[in-house]
């Protein structure tokens, strides 16, 4: 595959790999030098690709908050699945979103018990779905960062164009450097660098991220999806790490400019109002949500659809706050794969193709083996 | 005639009466099916054992690049007797049909299946027809039964895989499940995409017949591809194979990167993965190769008697990691 094969070579990979053990070797330190890679594309395609095991025990790579389902908090997904079970509502949102729990069942449950729930690809094909349906109030449930929220923007200002009245949107879209730095502030993962969030910084910019290494001394390698994109960014960061000279460094140039995409920018400026929001495992983070503007006030459906919702609860025992903050990896958490797995998912690390938990189940059994037994025997 | 199907299609009567003659009995014709009697008494059988199979047929589309729903049929059923060792016989054919269906569809899949059966030298030899009310079922399904014989002194299974055997399959993965899903409404792709579907006992015989002996166990790798195979392979023992070893056409591995799928697990109606002897490796793949359907047929990994139980994947960059069980993906119906 042109552009894609280019960035697996293996033999380069193994190059790289190799300089990247040196230059940590060479620093020494007494536990490995901690990466935390922000985006669960990154963590999908680390677990996917064995990266992990390769570079262990030199470097140690630590999922954090991005995968857009998991952060979700249960509040917000109890008040679409009641939304959901309105009468003649249509509610369409992405498909990984539909498998998640709530305090109390799903939205595929939702759609068991007669809720009309549709998986889309993509707004527009929930703007189509208002189009064919008139008499129907449509609501697409919107989860995701700085990536998918302009998408979301452009079909809802295309429902205006075609003066559409039956859509709205549940904006649950989040904006990422306010839960960085909500990690770095609690302070309870020791990070030495960050894989900056490639899609995300497509949209908001490298500079996005300029605040790690002026405010927090720490570097940030934004980077692409491939092995060599992450290999090369992890290779920056050693090198930063070593150095003690922390800056962002963008290893994702071919997708990435310090300064963004402009025109989504303003698309969001235009839609969104940027407020307080509620993650999975942080809570309210200030400044971290993207929430309709009072321009669209009409098109809301927080506003147009009040739902009352009990408050919600946590699967018992769920540790995917504490992994979504990165101050644990997924085989630390009791339930994985004793009773959280992909087929029966407590958590949302566990459902989303994003999901860390479920990275580390599809991909690195053989790890957790391993890691499994050494906790055993050092009784940890 | 009428133009589509009718709930008086299934009654027994008239309609009934003519949509078996002029459809089933016309493109299957053989001499047991032209009988018309409620069951097809067959001749004797050559010297074996008995293999019996059935599988039920509900893809859509029910045209795709490179074959349709009876081609499927046949082929499935044909292809589950082979990988048992069996030669394949004598099929039936149970259609269940929706209330409203263009008469045209019809005949095409049976034109289909009939060709299908032909070139595989199989006969059907019985069926059945329903009809439900629109909206009870989705077109068209079919289900399909076969009777083959395993010939004697051919005995295949995983309870026979020893470790050193080698994994070989005769061709690139994926590409069924993909054309398939490409024309799904939805997602609007363009690809030159063909599905693999074909009977593959011919390609089946000749690799028993150039290794007596030494092929331990064979397996289409239909629903839940490749990685489903080996899992159902692993109880005793463990599997390795190589990801750079396996065929993946190009158009296959782009949409699964696009898609977010992994061809290991993507349906295959036209690949058998075999698990021969090492020391009948290259005799079993110069056979393979020299078929028309095992052109690019691969050795892609081994048996061991280490990790039993588990299939692990070896990356090209020396990572390992385990292939599980698909855990219930959202895939559309593909057979």
């Amino acid at each position: 595959m042109k552009y894609i094969d280019e960035f697996r070579d293996p033999a380069l990979a193994r190059n790289v790999i190799a300089q990247i053990q040196h230059d940590a070797a060479a620093r020494g330190g007494a536990r490995p030098i901690r990466l935390m890679e922000f985006c669960g594309g990154h963590t999908h395609a680390i677990s996917r690709f064995g990266l992990r095991e390769l570079l262990a025990p030199a470097i140690e790579l630590r999922s954090g908050p991005g995968c857009p389902v998991c952060v979700t908090a249960s509040a917000d997904l109890d008040r679409a699945i009641a939304l959901a079970d309105a009468p003649g509502v249509i509610l369409a949102t992405f498909g990984d979103m539909v498998r998640v729990p709530g305090s109390a069942g799903t939205l595929y449950d939702a759609r068991g018990r007669g809720a009309d729930v549709r998986i889309v690809y993509s707004p527009l094909d929930a703007l189509e779905i208002a189009r064919r349906n008139p008499q129907r109030p449509v609501v697409f449930l919107g989860v995701g960062f700085e990536t998918t929220a302009p998408g979301i923007a452009a079909a809802l200002l295309q429902a205006e164009a075609e003066a559409l009245p039956n859509f709205s949107v549940l904006s649950l879209h989040k904006l990422t450097p306010p839960a960085m730095r909500a990690i770095l502030d609690a302070g309870e993962v020791a990070l030495d660098g960050i894989i900056g969030p490639g899609h995300v910084s497509a949209v908001s910019g490298s500079a996005a991220w300029d605040f790690l290494p002026r405010e927090y001394a720490i570097p940030c390698a934004v980077a692409g999806f491939e092995p060599l994109d992450i290999l090369s960014a992890i290779g920056a960061l050693v090198q930063a790490v070593v150095e003690g000279k922390p800056a962002v460094i963008n290893t994702y140039a071919r997708g990435v400019r310090p300064e963004g995409n402009r025109v989504a920018q303003q698309l969001l400026a235009q839609v969104f109002a940027v407020g307080p929001a509620d993650w999975r495992g942080f809570g309210a983070i200030p400044a971290s949500g993207l929430a309709l503007c009072e321009t669209f006030a009409h098109r809301n459906a927080a506003l147009r659809f009040p739902v009352a919702v009990t408050p919600a609860r946590e699967p018992p025992g769920c540790r995917c706050g504490d992994v979504l903050r990165g101050v644990i990896a997924p085989p630390e958490c009791a339930l994985f794969r004793r009773v959280c797995s992909p087929r029966n998912p407590t958590g949302p690390c566990m459902v989303s193709a994003e999901g860390a938990c479920a990275a580390y189940f599809q991909f690195e059994r053989l790890d957790v083996e391993t890691f499994e037994r050494s906790n055993v025997s050092t009784g940890a | 005639m009428e133009e589509q199907i009718l709930l008086a299609h299934g009654s027994g009567g008239v309609l009934t009466h003519e949509l078996i003659r002029d459809v089933f009995v016309r493109h299957f014709s053989n001499p047991w099916l032209d009988d018309l009697g409620d069951a097809a008494v067959l001749a004797a059988l050559p010297p074996g054992r008995l293999a019996l199979t059935t599988d039920s047929y509900v893809v859509q589309p029910l045209f795709f690049p490179g074959g349709d729903i009876g081609k499927l049929a046949v082929c499935g059923t044909v292809n589950d007797l082979a990988v048992a060792g069996a030669r394949p016989l004598y099929l039936t054919a149970g259609f269940i049909l929706e209330e409203g269906l263009p008469l045209e569809t019809l005949t095409r899949v049976v034109v289909s299946m009939a060709e299908t059966a032909r070139a595989a030298g199989v006969a059907i030899v019985t069926g059945d027809t329903k009809v439900v009310e629109h909206g009870a079922a989705d077109g068209l399904f079919i289900n399909t039964a076969g009777v083959g014989i395993v010939p004697p002194g051919v005995a295949l299974g995983p309870a026979r895989l020893q470790p050193g055997d080698a994994l070989l399959i005769n061709g690139p993965v994926g590409d069924h499940g993909l054309a398939v899903m490409l024309q799904r409404e939805g997602l609007r792709f363009q690809s030159t995409l063909q599905s693999d579907v074909a009977p593959l006992h011919g390609l089946i015989a000749a690799l028993l017949d150039a290794v007596p002996g030494q092929v331990r166990c064979l397996r289409d790798a239909t629903r839940g591809g490749l990685a489903s195979v080996l899992n159902e392979w692993v109880s005793q023992i463990g599997i390795e194979i190589e990801e750079a070893a396996i065929p993946v056409r190009e158009e296959v591995r782009a949409a699964c990167e696009f898609l977010g799928l992994d061809p290991l697990y993507v349906a295959n109606e036209g690949k058998v993965v075999v698990a021969v002897a090492a020391e009948a490796v290259d005799a079993a793949l110069s056979v393979l190769r020299a078929h028309p359907l095992g052109r690019d047929a691969a050795r892609i990994g081994r048996v061991t008697s280490e990790h039993a139980g588990r299939v692990v994947l070896r990356t090209p960059y020396g990572a390992r990691r385990i292939i599980p069980m698909l855990t219930g993906a959202p895939l559309p119906r593909i057979c």
